[in-house]
């Protein structure tokens, strides 16, 4: 019998499951695979390079390009790392609104990676239950930015508005009968918080149903038991954070342990893995996913009763009201020079991390004193997460990349920024 | 600065001495420069040693410091050509020369102590060598892998012990290294289809640089030093 040789396989750029543009160069021997090495920048913009030649403000938008499935929580590392540098205070309301926002990025994200992953692996429904949910949460964008998924709506001192107190309803249209509209449009009678309110009751029930489909699946178990295994110390060695970090046992959130915004002030739990493989790092996102919603729940109580600014009065830094600037010279010149020009930064750095749906997300930036930042390095956790690619798939089947590529919650906007 | 981190830097001064120099900083962070022949002893030091603790390396970036402090906006010879009217442009210096500014590169080195929670950051300036060399803490920390052939791809700088030092965001091929301060924002080449030759092929780019929003540095007295002190105390 002839001697079967290793020989190298091309995955990738343009595949289902690389979750974008991964070009993946594989070693296998038989079925198994030796050496992965993950070819990576196809979708690279040069957003730092870009954030240098703009105005502070006029980058936020790239930001929510970076990781395309949790756009706000971009955003708020950028404007953290912003505020700490010119020592802008952020009212309470706003804080409150970026921590509802942020979690339910976190929602949103999950449930992405959930129809994803699961699709990857056999699991064709969970796409479709996945994205049931995620359509009413882009609903929440949409009605709080007017976009549903870029929306550019924190800013540096708040957020961009306050929170509308009506839904946008759908339109009457000839492919869509009376009853029809009557039913889509059931929800969208109150506030946006009412909204979201009924999504957090419901939700639960949800990701029941998630359960019921997977977690004693024999199929999934069959496909994420023992796959991709990761011990606690190498875990820290490689740099991951985030649910891979937890995933492997590592009690690490910076929400509880270095919390920023009013994360001090709600109650939530973080679930933590047990053997480090897909399976554990699947449960732990699901119970995210359970601990987001009660944070959300808290918010909206919060919200409701303390209505107040949302974003700060410092006009050097945010736009003065439209009204304001009809009648107040001062305003006016403030307004003239903000979208002109831009605010000087004082000189120095600072380095702000969130902890972002796939683990810590941070920004750092180096100002000289201008209008522009001199450098900014977006510290992105996927890019920790794939160039540990080679090391999880090793002595794995071919099959088993693709639930790596799933367990790791790889999104290219964030690894080729 | 909270006394977590003052207890900190205590400790890194009696530890290292004159060796890690603390930078100022006015975010509550601590900031060290540091020499880079002692990047490696110190950087062990501080992985290893259970007063530290620092286990993870969360980020390594690449600093070109070419352009620091200089803004665009001449308003004396201003020109009626538009937007772009007063930036006065430098003219692309191509890196042929044997030896750059010795503060010109810096890498600087995010660390983070799991079991402490504090965070640090290093900066270590390459030196005036051209090629930029610095050594590679692959070996301290594993993650630094592909974080250093990021830096390596955008800014040349290279790292000596990395084990695979390639190119990893930029396109098979590219020429130069697009984050430095004189790489043109648009780029050198651009990529079109040649239906003639039935290929991709490179041309000079035809777009011209434009400033929208010049830049402008402007002294806000409102941040100086000693007003800040009072209104933190």
């Amino acid at each position: 019998m002839a001697e079967i040789q290793s020989y190298t396989m091309n995955f990738g750029p343009q595949h289902p499951a690389a979750h974008g543009v991964l070009r993946l160069v594989l070693e296998i021997e038989g079925e198994t695979i030796q050496k992965a090495d993950p070819h990576i920048g196809l979708l690279h913009r040069a957003t730092e390079k870009l954030a240098e030649s703009k105005p502070f403000n006029q980058s936020i938008g790239y930001m929510d390009r970076l990781d395309y499935v949790s756009m706000m929580s971009n955003e708020h590392a950028y404007v953290m790392a912003i505020e700490k540098l010119l020592g802008v205070q952020v009212p309470e309301r706003a804080q409150y609104i970026r921590v509802m926002f942020d979690e339910i990025t976190r929602i949103l994200n999950h449930l992405m990676w959930l129809g994803a992953h699961g699709l990857d692996i056999g699991a064709m429904t969970m796409f479709l239950y996945c994205f049931r949910e995620r359509e009413d949460l882009m609903d929440c964008y949409e009605a709080v930015s007017g976009t549903r998924m870029h929306a550019t709506y924190y800013r540096p001192g708040g957020v961009y508005r306050d929170l509308p107190d009506t839904m946008p309803k759908y339109q009457e249209s000839k492919f869509r009968s009376k009853k029809e509209l009557d039913r889509m449009n059931a929800k969208r009678e109150g506030s946006l918080l009412d909204f979201i309110e009924a999504f957090c009751d419901r939700f639960p029930g949800c990701v029941d149903e998630y359960e019921t489909l997977l977690t004693d699946n024999r199929i999934w178990k069959q496909r994420t038991v023992n796959i991709g295994v990761v011990s606690p110390e190498r875990a820290m060695q490689l740099g991951f954070s985030g649910p891979m970090l937890r995933g492997s046992g590592v009690e690490w959130d910076l929400r509880k342990k270095q919390p920023y915004e009013v994360y001090d002030r709600v109650d939530f739990d973080i679930p933590v893995g047990v053997n480090g493989d897909c399976y554990d790092r699947y449960l732990v996102r699901v119970e995210e996913m359970r601990q987001s919603n009660r944070i959300i729940k808290e918010c909206i109580a919060w919200l409701r009763k303390n209505p107040g600014a949302v974003i700060a009065d410092d006009h050097k830094v945010t736009p003065p009201t439209r009204v304001e600037m009809k009648d107040d010279m001062e305003s006016l010149i403030h307004h003239f020079k903000l979208f002109t020009e831009g605010y000087c930064v004082p000189e120095g750095e600072a380095y702000a991390a969130v902890e972002h749906p796939k683990g810590e997300f941070g920004i750092y930036i180096v100002s000289d004193g201008a209008n522009k930042p001199y450098r900014v390095k977006i510290r992105a956790p996927g890019f920790a997460h794939l160039s540990a690619m080679s090391e999880m798939v090793e002595g794995h089947m071919l099959a088993d990349v693709v639930a790596v590529i799933g367990t790791q919650d790889i999104v290219f906007g964030e690894v080729d920024r | 600065m909270s006394e977590l981190y003052e207890t900190l830097a205590a400790r890194i001064h009696e530890r290292f001495g004159e060796k890690m120099h603390r930078v100022p900083s006015t975010c509550g962070e601590l900031t060290y420069e540091l020499d880079k022949d002692s990047l490696i002893e110190i950087a062990t030091a501080l992985r290893n040693e259970a007063a530290f603790g620092f286990e993870m390396l969360m980020d390594v970036c690449g600093v070109d410091y070419l352009n620091y402090g200089s803004d665009e906006w001449m308003t004396n010879e201003a020109t009626d050509s538009g937007f772009s009217r007063g930036v006065e442009r430098e003219p692309v210096i191509l890196d042929e020369a044997d030896e750059f500014d010795a503060d010109r590169f810096a890498v600087v080195y995010h660390l983070l102590s799991l079991q402490h929670n504090f965070r640090l950051r290093l900066r270590v300036f390459t030196g005036s060598g051209n090629p930029p060399i610095i050594k590679s803490v692959v070996d301290i920390w594993n993650g630094a892998n592909w974080f250093e052939r990021e830096v390596f791809d955008l800014y040349g700088v290279l790292f000596e012990g990395h084990p695979d030092l390639r190119r990893i965001l930029t396109d098979y091929g590219f020429i130069g290294h697009p984050f430095r301060k004189d790489f043109p924002l648009t780029g050198n080449v651009e990529v079109s289809y040649d239906a003639d030759e039935g290929r991709v092929v490179y041309k000079p780019v035809s777009i011209e640089p434009r400033t929208l929003v010049p830049r402008v540095i402007r002294d806000d007295n409102r941040y100086a030093a000693d007003l800040k002190d009072a209104s933190d105390g």
